[in-house]
């Protein structure tokens, strides 16, 4: 009877891959908080997730076999976010949100984290028999 | 590897910040310096910010297509320095040792207000940088220690 990691990960596997996904993402936008022109982006965490959930990998769907399969660290599509208070340079990042965002999302890595951790432990206690 | 990523991002932004620390460094010391010219006068200068896809930047956006992660996250790169295009100060000092014979003297087009507001910003901007570096920083070893 062979283990399926898959099966005992679930889903944080994949949430945690959002997770460190979004944080690249909200580094860049706070690194481009001075840039001129530049639009702050973050990724729909929900949809995301119904997405892993609906059995599709992160990424593009392959329904035909001439499809080209896009690897899991690819990134999902990313959103361009509503500016709260536009600046005249054409600047969408607000430094606070983003701040917060980034913040929360490190939390929530951590989270998930915990839990696949939580799941490698219990392997290894099945696995030692204790 | 985007955790990873965060650092070339963080680290990009936290140079360009410096780099405008400098210019505003500049400009305030030479906010007084006068000249005999307006053409020799100092004029205040400023960093002109762009973004970097960070995959144009590790020089392989040919490999992936255009939708994978690189086209997303950008770092900061500095496209130069311009010169502000404001009028240089002219002031009336016949006493002046560099004074042109209308005993005009020309001082910098240097705001010492907003050079002032600019060193607050690109330095709270640069913390902000060290903060999100640090967290991605604990997130990785984190990661690293998975399993133990």
């Amino acid at each position: 009877m062979a283990i399926s990691f898959d099966n005992a990960l679930g889903i944080h596997e994949q949430a945690l891959l959002v997770r460190e996904q979004r944080s690249g993402l909200l580094a860049a936008n706070i690194a481009n908080s001075d840039t001129p022109g530049y639009k702050a982006r973050d990724l729909d965490f929900r949809a995301l997730l119904q997405d892993a959930f609906n059995g599709g990998a992160l990424g593009a769907e392959i329904t035909d076999a001439r499809h080209i399969g896009t690897d899991s660290t690819a990134m999902p599509q990313a959103l361009y976010r509503v500016p709260s208070q536009p600046s005249v340079d054409g600047n969408t990042v607000d430094a606070q949100l983003e701040n917060a965002a980034f913040a929360r999302n490190a939390l929530e890595h951590q989270a998930s984290f915990q839990f696949l951790n939580g799941k490698f432990t219990g392997l290894i206690k099945a696995l030692k028999g204790e | 590897m985007s955790l990873g990523s965060i650092f070339d991002i963080a680290g990009s932004a936290m140079s360009a910040q410096s780099v405008r620390l400098n210019t505003t460094a500049s400009n305030m010391a030479n906010a007084d310096s006068a000249a005999g010219s307006a053409e020799e006068a100092y004029r205040a200068r400023y960093p002109v910010f762009s973004s970097v896809q960070a995959q144009a930047l590790r020089g392989d956006f040919q490999a992936s297509g255009m939708t994978s992660m690189g086209d997303a996250e950008s770092s900061v790169r500095i496209d130069g320095i311009v010169e502000s295009a404001r009028p240089v100060e002219g002031r009336h000092e016949p006493g002046h040792p560099l004074a042109d014979e209308n005993g005009q003297v020309f001082y910098p087009n240097v705001d010492v207000v907003e050079e002032m507001s600019n060193m607050i910003s690109s330095s709270r901007s640069f913390q902000m940088n060290v903060d999100v570096m640090n967290a991605a920083r604990s997130m990785m070893q984190r990661v690293l220690s998975m399993g133990q």
